[in-house]
């Protein structure tokens, strides 16, 4: 195991940063903390780093006790948000900056330098100082201090958030496939579920300084821990309405037809993904809301007993608002929470057929 | 009215209250100057006579100019790597997370907002031959007092103290904002590098405090031509011109002995050098200290 985080807290005074986090990264693998901002993941990243120290649990790199231990001890390298370069060294100079605070010899930097800058196409700008490059530049100049320390262990701190959209998404693959090639252990910051869920093998969400769900990505999609996740990943998030009971069962509406038979409906809330629900001649009766149209998809806005659902259809539909549709979907596509404590039920009660 | 016409009296008239002060106390003094330096003095009813470069020729042949002008290169040379040493090291100091922060800092900035008069009246008192404080302090230990500043041997040095003492703080300051200019990840990514305190500060931090320390040596530089409210109170100059420093002696040429024409080769002589210092500083701010 490459990083262990046993019950690991951090406060400041009295505000609570971080809560009992656990979770553990293997060898070579990329591990995502995602959150919504504020929630605590860049104090966990700088707690890894060393860069805080923590109020209570224990933190393992490479088989080693960290907890206690400055940065440069810790055996990790990292990549900053706003790349943290030396801005009146040369690019030369920032990438190999640690090796010369390390003492390496001078052709061993030379060569680990030659194979930086071929792994980042950074030959032609060695001399360059970072206030002369783009924002991608810099983010590679950062990317090649890390790498050149050749260290078991990479912490990114949202290190795309800086790029523009079209950047943002070469880079991604960028990053991911460098992490691949060269089998470096990767923790990864970020609030951004897109870059979550194409990156990671592994994902920790975080909400209030607490770790809500550590899964691998296709599960936090199809078994979203509880509302809050099913809600933060996916766009646009998961349909969330309330059931109400009515005679023999769980219905969408008071007197409706009977989804989940035989439980009290007062007490669960429904969830459904925009993509599996269908627009049908029967089913469900909803009243069209509004769309929006994305080019390879339409979201239509139905309204079920006042209740908003998003129903993602493909390519270019018109429907205009107020129009009565019938929506339907396979029951196990279905999720069910309960109303109270928002958590995912593990086991669906069994319910009919066709909804 | 045309309107492009109306915009430049609209700019003119902007410009107008700045470029008349500015031409009517500076610029016109500084042509003046220049044009009496080629005349003599009137005498009585004689009126002034062109005499080309004679005064000039005093210059180069006058023994306290020299003096002055070595006592000048003295002192900034030897207050200068002082304060700003000193300046950076309490800046440093001050920039970290401590009890009293605030209070240290106001104290060393202190000397800044007293008049250089009460500054001088001050020392002088401390300087003074033996009941002042110096002498206080070194009888305690057992040593003789001495008469600092009647002495040729010390009576610059002590002027060179008070400029130490009285800028140190001021200069700080700058550093102080330059330090808190330093990104905080930058220190942090030096930390992850594994740079020690001393490294870091040679290889990060002192070279970006670089765009402020040229600031500071020019200003300081400057300053050493441009301050001698101290010697008013302390010296006067003396004792045998140990502590004449050029402005000063423009001032006793000017205003003691009414020789207006000498006076203004001096004013020419003590421009000269301040607008290099200007100029040079300008040139060297564009060229080597804009990183982003």
């Amino acid at each position: 195991m490459q990083i262990e985080v046993r019950g690991v807290s951090k406060r400041y005074g009295k505000v609570r940063a971080v809560g009992n986090a656990s979770f553990s990264v293997e060898e070579g693998q990329l591990l995502v903390i995602l959150g919504p901002s504020g929630c605590g993941k860049t104090t966990l990243l700088r707690l890894i780093a060393g860069l805080e120290t923590v109020t209570s649990g224990t933190i393992h790199i490479a088989g080693r006790e960290v907890t206690d231990l400055p940065p440069d001890k810790r055996n990790i390298s990292m990549v900053f948000q706003s790349y943290a370069l030396f801005p009146h060294l040369s690019v030369r100079e920032n990438i190999i900056f640690g090796l010369k605070v390390r003492k390496v010899p001078g052709q061993e930097i030379e060569r680990r330098l030659a194979r930086v800058i071929d792994l980042l196409g950074l030959g032609d700008r060695l001399d360059s100082k970072p206030g002369e490059l783009s924002g991608g530049m810099r983010q590679r100049v950062a990317l090649g201090r890390a790498i050149i320390a050749e260290k078991p262990v990479t912490l990114m701190d949202e290190p795309l958030s800086n790029l523009d959209a079209k950047l943002r998404n070469s880079m991604r693959r960028e990053i991911c496939s460098l992490q691949r090639r060269l089998g470096i252990g990767m923790v990864y910051v970020t609030h951004d579920q897109i870059e979550a869920m194409t990156m990671a093998d592994r994902i920790v969400l975080m909400r209030d300084g607490s770790i809500i769900q550590d899964d691998v990505p296709e599960n936090f999609y199809e078994q979203p821990a509880n509302t809050f996740v099913a809600r933060f990943i996916g766009t646009p998030p998961m349909n969330i309405i309330p059931l109400c009971a009515t005679t023999g069962g769980a219905a969408l509406e008071p007197g409706g037809e009977i989804l989940f038979p035989g439980i009290d409906g007062n007490r669960f809330k429904l969830g459904i993904r925009p993509e599996n629900i269908r627009i049908a001649e029967q089913g469900r009766p909803a009243v069209v809301t509004g769309q929006e149209y994305l080019g390879s998809d339409t979201f239509i806005a139905c309204e079920i007993n006042g209740h908003e659902l998003i129903v993602r259809t493909r390519g270019r539909k018109t429907m205009l608002e107020g129009t009565r549709v019938h929506l339907t979907w396979d029951p196990h596509t279905l999720c069910l929470f309960d109303a109270q404590t928002e958590q995912r039920l593990e086991s669906l009660p069994p319910g009919r057929k066709e909804g | 009215m045309n309107p492009k016409i109306a915009r430049h009296v609209y700019g003119w008239l902007l410009f107008a209250p700045a470029a008349i002060f500015f031409i009517l106390f500076t610029h016109y003094p500084i042509v003046r100057s220049c044009y009496l330096s080629f005349f003599n003095n009137p005498r009585g009813v004689q009126p002034r006579r062109f005499v080309g470069l004679a005064n000039y020729a005093y210059l180069v042949n006058d023994p306290i100019f020299w003096q002055a002008l070595k006592n000048n290169l003295i002192y900034a040379f030897g207050t200068i790597p002082v304060t700003v040493s000193l300046a950076i090291l309490m800046a440093v100091w001050v920039n970290r997370r401590m009890t009293g922060r605030a209070f240290v800092r106001a104290a060393y900035f202190t000397p800044t907002i007293l008049p250089m008069i009460a500054i001088a009246n001050i020392w002088l008192f401390f300087y003074t031959p033996g009941v002042g404080l110096f002498d206080n302090l070194l009888k305690s230990m057992g040593y003789s007092g001495r008469n600092w500043l009647g002495d040729p041997d010390t009576a610059l040095l002590c002027l060179m103290v008070i400029a130490i003492w009285k800028d140190a703080g001021f200069f700080m300051i700058f550093y102080l904002a330059a330090l808190q200019g330093i990104p905080k990840d930058v220190i942090e990514a030096g930390k992850i590098e594994g740079a020690g305190r001393w490294y870091f500060f040679r290889r990060v931090t002192l070279p970006l405090l670089m765009p402020t320390t040229v600031f500071v040596v020019f200003n300081a530089l400057i300053n050493t031509f441009r301050i001698i409210d101290h010697i008013f109170i302390l010296t006067k100059g003396g004792p045998d011109n140990a502590t004449e420093l050029l402005l000063y002696y423009l001032f006793q040429t000017a205003f003691e002995f009414w020789d207006t024409a000498y006076a203004a080769v001096l004013t020419v002589v003590i421009m000269a050098i301040l607008m290099t210092l200007a100029l040079a500083q300008f040139k060297v701010l564009e060229r080597r200290t804009h990183y982003q």
